[in-house]
């Protein structure tokens, strides 16, 4: 089959692997249909995720067509169209079932910290992805979702990653109505957060960027306020301005470790790994959000450490949380949004390509050419 | 401090969905809203009925005991990374032996494989791994400009380092006639 493989930082190409076979009885073999590059895909892309090896496939963001079942699998049957959340989970440890399927405990054997997600290192559990015509899906009775016969499969591939972890974003700022919300970010995750502010009854939404043509689509996008850090000086001292001298209610980090706009995160975070990635955008969200506020993270670090004014966080009396998106927990009402029209995933589609140009999906996306916003990636299998 | 004025404020009740999922009992939220204890569950060691055979070496972190009932199977350690993986892998994910051996040994990969990629007689391509067809697309004045400045400092760098390499040969040699000429 015709896969995705990493050969090293920023270079990639696609091959022909060994198809997946069926390694515990509640497998399933999906024929993909669809998949996406993501954000997150970027710090492995660039090297930057510890147990990156060569000869990987990535790809956690991907709906297919069930084609195998293990011996156990009750709750899909081959035929079925299913959107596969991009964490695995058990659904029975203690974790799944206080709806953490992000953080699930039995399905990563090489980390703790983290929960095991599809395509995303051996630190994430060293499952192949779906950047390929053909994935292996463990726990099978658990985390696929069939996809209702009147969804459009671009709208189903977003509601993998990229819907969830958006509205996630939103939900885990607290955020109560009339609310100031600030996102840092605006790639297919901000965007996304942006738009889901609004579900949860903010008053104002801003989007902080660098991006003038990401800006404009977040604008459009998400009916929001949208700023080039660029232009606006100190975002910190920005925010405040607009805030009444206050600063935000809630601030979300949708950016993570590639974030720019300081030069010593970036050279110490980016290009020397003396961080685990660049933390502009948190280190912004702690100074600009109010006293009490809450700081959501969504971004993606490394699993070492980051320079982030921590003694600032207690002095105002901060609230952070961040996680691993619980998909197969908001699917259904996410499916809701979706069906009724309030939310257009298939709307942040800017590109498709074949599976086949995969290298050149990537340094698209990596570095903002001809306007991406969001690549799908086409494998063969999606036409058969 | 530039205002941007293209900002046009909204009435938020106009946008579709705007207040749908407001909850005021979202707070403390999501993953605190649904705590649960290790004391409260009574099954909090319960594991899935089938455990996924390790058939192959898999690293396992030390802060936990036992391997997942699943766990991904491709690209197994091997050659020197794999050396240096397994090394990382004796200390907890606490500690930057852990962490920082695993970005070597990723480098090492890499050179791990070039070499396989040219043992089955395939040289790598790397204009077209790296995508590069999409920046002569879009981006390519830049990206001229970027290869011709790596390509300046890099002959610079050569040239540089050969004339210092000569210097010292010269001197080296300067220093031999000297040993010869004293012996006389």
């Amino acid at each position: 089959m015709l896969a995705m493989d990493y050969r090293g930082p920023k270079r990639v190409r696609a091959v022909q692997k060994p198809m997946p076979e069926i390694k515990h009885p509640q497998d399933a073999i999906v024929k993909v249909l669809r998949t996406c590059i993501c954000g997150s895909d970027l710090h492995l892309y660039n090297g930057n995720i510890p147990d990156t090896r060569v000869g990987s496939t990535f790809g956690h963001e991907f709906v297919g067509e069930i084609v195998e079942i293990g011996s156990e699998v009750t709750k899909v049957k081959v035929g079925d169209r299913v959107i596969i959340p991009f964490n695995i989970a058990c659904g029975e440890c203690h974790f799944c079932r206080q709806g953490m399927f992000g953080n699930c405990h039995e399905s990563n054997t090489e980390a703790t910290a983290v929960g095991a997600i599809f395509g995303y290192s051996h630190t994430a559990g060293g499952f192949d992805g779906g950047q390929a015509e053909y994935a292996r899906v463990p726990y099978a009775n658990v985390g696929p979702v069939i996809i209702p016969a009147d969804m459009d499969l671009d709208d189903a591939v977003l509601l993998t990653d990229v819907v969830p972890t958006g509205y996630q974003a939103a939900e885990m700022a607290g955020i109560q109505t009339g609310d100031t919300v600030v996102v840092f970010g605006a790639g297919p995750i901000g965007i996304m957060a942006a738009r889901c502010a609004w579900l949860f009854g903010a008053g104002r939404v801003i989007i902080i960027d660098k991006e003038e043509y990401r800006l404009d689509f977040a604008r459009n996008y998400s009916y929001c306020e949208a700023y080039n850090f660029e232009e606006i000086g100190d975002p910190v001292m920005f925010i405040k301005k607009i805030t009444d001298w206050m600063g935000a209610d809630c601030v979300i980090d949708a950016v993570g470790a590639e974030a720019a706009g300081n030069a010593l995160q970036t050279i110490t975070g980016r290009k020397l790994l003396l961080q685990a990635g660049s933390a502009t955008a948190l280190h912004w969200a702690i100074n600009s959000v109010k006293k009490g506020g809450v700081v959501s993270i969504v971004g993606v670090y490394g699993p070492t450490d980051n320079l982030v004014p921590i003694g600032n966080a207690m002095n105002k009396g901060l609230t952070i949380r961040g996680n691993q998106t619980s998909v197969k927990r908001l699917l259904p009402r996410l499916i809701d949004h979706v069906q009724n029209g309030v939310l257009n995933p298939k709307g942040l589609i800017t590109h498709r390509m074949p599976l086949e140009e995969v290298a050149d999906g990537y340094r698209m996306f990596a570095n903002k050419l001809d306007n991406c916003i969001k690549t799908v990636l086409m494998p063969p299998t999606a036409n058969q | 401090m530039k205002d941007n004025k293209i900002n046009t404020p909204i009435d938020p009740k106009s946008i579709k969905g705007w207040g749908v999922d407001a909850d005021p009992k979202n707070d403390p939220t999501y993953p605190m809203r649904d705590r649960m204890n290790v004391a409260e569950d009574p099954n909090s060691k319960h594991r899935p009925d089938n455990l996924q055979p390790v058939n192959e070496e898999l690293l396992k972190s030390i802060e936990r005991p036992k391997v997942s009932a699943v766990f991904g199977t491709p690209e197994p350690p091997s050659g020197l990374s794999g050396m240096i993986r397994r090394q990382a892998f004796k200390y907890s994910e606490n500690e930057y032996k852990h962490w920082l051996p695993l970005i070597l040994a990723d480098r090492v990969n890499v050179m791990e494989g070039i070499v396989a990629d040219m043992a089955h007689g395939k040289l790598p391509n790397i204009w077209a791994e790296k995508g590069y067809d999409m920046e002569w697309k879009y981006n390519r004045t830049a990206f001229i400009t970027k290869m011709a400045t790596i390509g300046a400092v890099t002959a610079g760098l050569v040239v540089w380092l050969s004339s210092g390499s000569k210097k010292k040969k010269k001197g080296k040699n300067k220093s031999a006639d000297r040993d010869y000429l004293s012996r006389f």
